[in-house]
């Protein structure tokens, strides 16, 4: 077990909590295998839960180099792993040249030297172990770019050709996060712990709210949440609020000076808390303020 | 652990026979998993389970059914049932998990709610239809055919540029890695820049068929579209949609269209007459368009707007699906003739959102399909409104 891992579950949890990221048991759970067996863990979940939030808290408590590979598509080696620096090559040519060495080989091996590879991400993260690898969005990469992760996730190694295979020394902790904008592919998934990481009950949604916007007075937090918990139930909205937004929201009226939620507050900061059009005129007049009602009427 | 052992692999054949991806790789990661999480915790020993012997969400429900069942759960009701007896509540994953246990309690009966028995007959009669439908006429020859008419689809907007490239002598573009490696040959010398250009490829299809009521019909030839198209491109996903909306996409993945086709007939819910086409689209607004309309999809609708739900939500389902997609195709097989006035309130609907509307006359082969839809701009669109 490598260095500063935690010993078992509640270890974990009380990790999470220390760096203020509130745990349910799955999840601590989850993390804690992912640690102990040196796997990596894939967390899907909708936008706005907090996926991208457990690798940044992680990475802070353990403490490890949080190294960040934002996918996006079209993603290739050059910006994900290394990529060879051709203009200082070239200058190696030159010189070689200048200086009238024939010598082939020993120009190759000099012009494929470590020097003029630039590490990119995942080289950085393997080679500036221990480091905590988080790849962000692997939905929006394309598949291409998966299966070269294939490689880098099984065996934590990097072969570059020119140079050979490049191993880390320490594991790096690994988590991936995937919004299923596409299926991540069955390959990846077996090779990772899963966990989904779902909207919290309104307990540790309050929890939540009060570790990360504590200057949010008491009643209004608990308004907020029981208004946002509301709008998840179903099927009525296009795009629920995540737990991002209710933080946000949160402080958006706290910074209004309202110290309960209601209604002219409420929708005038409406798109603090939904993104599409859709939702938030289905939220206006009546429709909200029975919301507000319903949400003031529950208890925290 | 060495008591358990047995007990893992039993839940994991559980688990395969309830219809989860489960080898032994599962089997060990779960066993290994095991040896850090205090067995007396339940929560942590089944999300351990979880964690390691799940790969998606879809399973979940499976996998806690199956949990409850298999490890005994002192609080979970659900035990196997005797046979015959009635289990009107039982859910789809409860019952796959119950059919699944060892020793295992025969299917149960399907519940019968006397509120759709109407349908029933019709159920039964329009997935008999679906099967029967001469697929087993179709021979390697004819099979052979239909490829190399789908070879011929050319949809608009066919390829897309990539962020990556290949090597070509007259690209656009010098490969600096490449040069150098060949002027390693040469001494350091560089006498040819490689070049490179960037790679197309087609953007994703989706599909979304219309096979109920007055389009069953068409059933047969569409679903041979759908089949041939999925084998021939990458990223193809297939949907069918009557009063609800099946993913058939995993169904069509098998390169033999007649056990394609029984997979299929085998995975359709009720089959009824009626088409909420509204309601399917939103439907697949909510749960799909995330996830598969990413990286400039084009989406290709295929129905004849008669809508049983006189249109409702329609447009506003229409309309956030077109914004979603790169272009949005309706290829409509009721337009007989070219005077034709779109009267019914669902073609209204629908017509304002598409980004190109194609009719064909006589849908009775996949040659006329394909034409169509290979066929230069939009015939006789009356829809042009929309930028392309």
């Amino acid at each position: 077990m490598a260095e500063g891992i935690p010993g078992d579950i509640a270890a974990t949890r009380a990790l999470l909590e220390a760096g203020g990221y509130v745990a349910d048991t799955a999840l601590a759970t989850t993390v804690h295998l992912a640690l102990v067996m040196g796997r990596p863990l894939l967390l899907e979940g909708e936008p706005g839960t907090g996926k991208t939030e457990i690798a940044k808290v992680l990475a802070a408590q353990l403490p490890r180099r949080l190294v960040r590979l934002q996918c996006h598509d079209g993603m290739d080696l050059a910006s994900a792993a290394y990529e060879w620096n051709h203009a200082r090559q070239l200058m190696a040519i030159r010189l070689a040249e200048a200086a009238g060495e024939g010598d082939r080989a020993a120009l190759e091996r000099g012009l494929y030297d470590r020097r003029f590879l630039e590490p990119r991400p995942l080289l950085q993260a393997i080679e500036g172990s221990p480091a905590l690898l988080l790849i962000d969005e692997l939905d929006r990469a394309d598949e291409p770019f998966e299966a070269f992760l294939l490689e880098v996730l099984a065996d934590f190694q990097i072969t570059v050709p020119e140079l050979g295979t490049l191993r880390a020394e320490t594991p790096p902790v690994v988590i991936i996060t995937s919004n299923r904008t596409r299926e991540v592919h069955d390959a990846i998934r077996r090779r990772c712990l899963y966990h989904w990481v779902d909207y919290p009950d309104p307990a540790r949604e309050l929890a939540i709210l009060a570790r990360r916007a504590p200057e949010v007075p008491a009643a209004l937090s608990a308004q907020v949440v029981a208004f946002a918990q509301g709008l998840r139930g179903g099927d009525a909205f296009f795009k629920p609020p995540g737990v991002a937004e209710t933080v946000d929201w949160a402080r958006a009226l706290t910074a209004l000076n309202r110290r309960e939620l209601e209604p002219a507050a409420a929708e005038a900061t409406l798109g603090v808390l939904l993104k599409y059009q859709d939702d938030i005129a289905r939220l206006r007049g009546e429709e909200l303020a029975r919301r507000v009602e319903e949400a003031r009427a529950a208890l925290p | 652990m060495s008591a358990l052992a047995p007990n893992l692999l039993a839940f994991g054949r559980v688990l395969r026979r309830a219809g989860l991806p489960v080898g032994p790789a599962e089997a060990l990661s779960a066993a290994e998993a095991l040896g850090h999480v205090p067995v007396s915790d339940r929560a942590a020993f089944r999300a351990a389970l979880r964690a390691t012997m799940v790969h998606r969400r879809d399973h979940f429900e499976v996998f806690d059914a199956a949990f409850d069942l298999f490890w005994r759960n002192p609080d979970a009701p659900a035990r196997p049932p005797a046979p015959g007896e009635e289990i009107p509540d039982l859910p789809a994953a409860a019952r796959r998990a119950t059919e699944a246990m060892p020793g295992g309690a025969a299917p149960a009966p399907p519940a019968v709610d006397p509120a759709r028995r109407d349908d029933a007959a019709l159920t039964v009669s329009e997935r008999e239809r679906l099967s029967r439908m001469d697929f087993e006429a179709m021979t390697a020859e004819e099979l052979a055919a239909a490829r190399r008419e789908i070879r011929r689809l050319v949809l608009p907007l066919a390829e897309r540029p990539t962020r990556r490239f290949r090597p070509d002598p007259s690209g656009p573009r010098a490969d600096l890695r490449a040069t150098i490696r060949a002027s390693m040959r040469l001494g350091g010398e560089i006498a040819t820049i490689s070049r490179r250009r960037r790679v197309t490829r087609p953007p994703p299809l989706v599909l979304l068929c219309d096979v109920s009521g007055s389009m069953a019909r068409y059933a047969q030839v569409l679903l041979h579209f759908m089949h041939a198209v999925a084998n021939h491109r990458a990223r193809v996903h297939s949907f069918v949609f009557g009063t609800r909306l099946t993913n058939i996409t995993r169904a069509l993945r098998d390169r033999d269209p007649e056990v394609a086709f029984q997979a299929v007939a085998h995975i359709l819910p009720d089959w009824s007459g009626g088409t909420r086409i509204g309601e399917a689209l939103d439907r697949f607004n909510r749960l799909w368009a995330r996830r598969v309309l990413g990286q400039g999809a084009v989406v290709l609708l295929i129905t004849d707007g008669l809508d049983r739900g006189g249109a409702e939500g329609l447009s506003d389902a229409a309309e956030r699906l077109s914004h979603s997609c790169r272009r949005l195709i309706w290829l409509n097989p009721l337009l007989r003739y070219a005077g034709f006035q779109p009267r019914a309130a669902g073609i209204r609907a629908l017509l304002p959102h598409v980004h190109e509307h194609r009719q064909v006359h006589n849908l009775n082969s996949l040659r006329t399909l394909v034409a169509t839809l290979s066929g230069a701009g939009s015939s006789g669109a009356r829809n042009t409104g929309r930028p392309a």
